[in-house]
């Protein structure tokens, strides 16, 4: 492990460069996507909202009087320091509006992971102690039907289910404000629905590397030495098994804020999702780049901090990255 | 032919690619004869609302007593249209445009991977689903936009071939002969690139089936009076305090067919291109 701080250092400087690039770029991919809707802008965001004054507003807010490249420099450098400009149809900071919201977002998607590994990770342990036993089999055939059901099935028949048939618990909404207890009885449905496919994809993750790692020289070693099966599966082939899990925590993380779109309109619950399913059923097109940008960056991070944690705990990936990139 | 039947005995040689096939024909056969033995999916029959499934309506009957069979059947076929449709088209293209940043790299390669990298940025759905709403939302927009957001993967794979290969010392050789490089590229590259692009486009078949009925779910997809899994769900969805039945036997079916499809897709990666690892 010849790792030097300084190159550490480097490694965190390029990948922070290339993530803030990517940002730069997806924030202008987000603002061409936006403004090349065919026809007059201003109208096609008001519809029938319009009247002389709000087009005023908004054709000036917007800079859409001035040409195009100084309103991409306008809409990027604003959203920089986070001003996306002011809500036409509350009339609040669009950013106040994105804020509120994004806790409960991340309270389900977090949840939900968390979920995710907590019974992913057990299962795939089980199945790798006893490769090929009926237990193993009926585990590696309800993973892959946890993996493949979409989330808007799971949602639904959770839904139908808890929510409607057996009224164990609340159908809609993310629960009293002043209640942790009432938030987390909304919370159980959705996480469950969006974590499912995740339980069997990590399940399968950790049984597989599990069985790779079981058969590396140095577990034979241990198992030479006398050492029980217990702690050398508990202690020291699931640290190394664990690393292809981390490794895959950013997509996760993604896919897991990609699909509470769904799951928040079928749960009804406040959170980005269903704030971008509103705005762009209501043409408000400003709050749903301000809420994409959001989810974009929260994706690009949480992939950057993935990428340097699985660089520290694999020294091989360390070394290789430091080496690239020294 | 003698290769697909070689690879078809493959897949059945084992128990998840039996599955896989077995499910995957069930769900092609269900969208195919669908019509034979049911009545017109938009026939109305207002004095049949919700029916519970029965002899003359296999699968129940929804808000205006149209038979359930049918459309989800119809709906099952226009799905799977619209799916391997997208996924040939983003394979093609991503391959063609990989191949050729791969070949050529410079200025123009960089662009291309740079462009993928801020596609690669948004989630996937978010970013199909913003398309879509922008957009429009007829069936050829509707393709070509999902389309999009899948020409990176394919991209990004067939570039990565397309360098290792740039390298070897046949593809140099040809070079020096002054063999013209579109005739190396379609006699080398695309045969090298071409089986990881056929097992990425079977194991992304399964997200694309889900990603339409998703965005079709929330009103983003496919629109009436044409109708496919996802609008099935969802037209079931609103009225589900009269009937349960509509909304579960589309999910039922949408569950069978990614089932189906990942099955088959993982079969056929062991298959054609073990070294690669699986993907979701």
């Amino acid at each position: 492990m010849s790792r030097s701080p300084g190159a550490i250092a480097r490694f965190v400087a390029s990948r922070l460069a290339s993530v803030l690039l990517t940002l730069f770029g997806a924030t202008v991919l987000l603002f061409l996507m936006v403004r090349l809707v065919p026809g007059d802008f201003a109208s096609v965001m008001l519809g029938p909202r319009a009247t002389p004054a709000l087009r005023a507003q908004i054709v000036h807010e917007m800079g859409l009087d001035r040409n195009v490249v100084e309103q991409l420099w306008l809409f990027v450098s604003r959203a920089v320091t986070g001003n996306f400009g002011q809500d036409v149809i509350s009339h609040r900071p669009i950013l106040d509006i994105v804020l509120e919201v994004i806790p409960n977002t991340l309270a389900l998607a977090f949840s939900a992971l968390a979920l995710a590994l907590v019974a992913g990770i057990p299962l795939g342990v089980v199945a790798a102690l006893r490769p090929g036993s009926w237990i193993d089999t009926i585990l590696a055939l309800l993973s892959i039907s946890f993996i493949t059901t979409p989330t808007l099935v799971v949602s639904i028949i959770l839904f139908l289910i808890f929510a409607i048939g057996l009224h164990w618990l609340p159908v809609a909404g993310a629960g009293d404000a002043g209640s942790p207890l009432d938030q987390l009885r909304h919370l159980i449905l959705p996480s469950i629905a969006m974590a499912l496919g995740w339980v069997g994809y990590i399940s399968r993750l950790v049984r597989a590397s599990l069985l790779d790692t079981l058969t590396e020289l140095h577990v034979r070693t241990l198992r030479a030495y006398g050492v029980s099966e217990l702690r050398i599966v508990g202690i020291f082939a699931l640290k190394l098994a664990l690393v292809p899990v981390v490794s895959i925590l950013g997509i996760g993380l993604g896919d897991l804020i990609g699909s509470s779109v769904v799951v928040e309109i079928i749960f009804a619950r406040p959170g980005i999702g269903s704030l971008i399913f509103n705005s762009i059923a209501q043409r408000n097109y400003p709050v749903v780049q301000a809420a994409v940008i959001f989810i974009v960056a929260f994706y690009i991070i949480a992939n950057l901090v993935v990428d340097l944690i699985n660089a520290m705990l694999d020294p091989r990936i360390g070394k290789s990255l430091t080496a690239r990139d020294g | 032919m003698k290769a697909l039947v070689g690879t078809l005995r493959r897949i059945c040689s084992e128990r998840d690619g039996r599955l896989g096939l077995l499910f995957s024909v069930v769900v092609v056969l269900f969208a195919l004869v669908g019509p034979l033995v049911s009545p017109s999916p938009n026939a109305i029959d207002v004095k049949a609302r919700f029916e519970p499934p029965s002899v003359t309506h296999l699968f129940g009957t929804d808000n205006i007593g149209r038979d359930l069979m049918a459309r989800t059947s119809a709906g099952t076929r226009y799905a799977l249209v619209l799916a391997v449709t997208i996924v040939l088209i983003s394979s093609i293209v991503g391959s063609l445009i990989g191949i050729s940043a791969g070949v050529l790299g410079g200025w123009y390669d960089r662009a291309v991977t740079a462009i993928f990298d801020i596609i690669n940025a948004f989630p996937p759905l978010i970013l199909a689903f913003a398309l879509i709403a922008l957009y429009g939302t007829g069936p050829v927009t509707f393709i070509l936009l999902i389309t999009v957001v899948f020409i990176p993967q394919f991209g990004r794979m067939a570039r990565a071939r397309a360098q290792a290969l740039r390298s070897q010392s046949f593809i140099e050789a040809e070079r020096l002969l002054a063999v013209h490089p579109v005739t190396i590229a379609l006699r080398h590259f695309l045969p090298n690139v071409a089986g990881p692009v056929i097992v990425l486009a079977s194991m992304n078949l399964p997200v694309v089936i889900t990603f339409e009925a998703s965005l079709s779910f929330l009103g983003f997809g496919v629109q009436p009076p044409k109708s496919s899994l996802g609008t099935l769900i969802k037209d079931g969805f609103v009225s589900i305090n009269q009937s349960w039945w509509p909304t579960v036997s589309a999910a039922i079916v949408l569950a069978i067919a990614t089932l189906g499809a990942t099955l088959l897709g993982e079969a056929l990666r062991r298959v054609i291109d073990p070294k690669t690892t699986g993907v979701r």
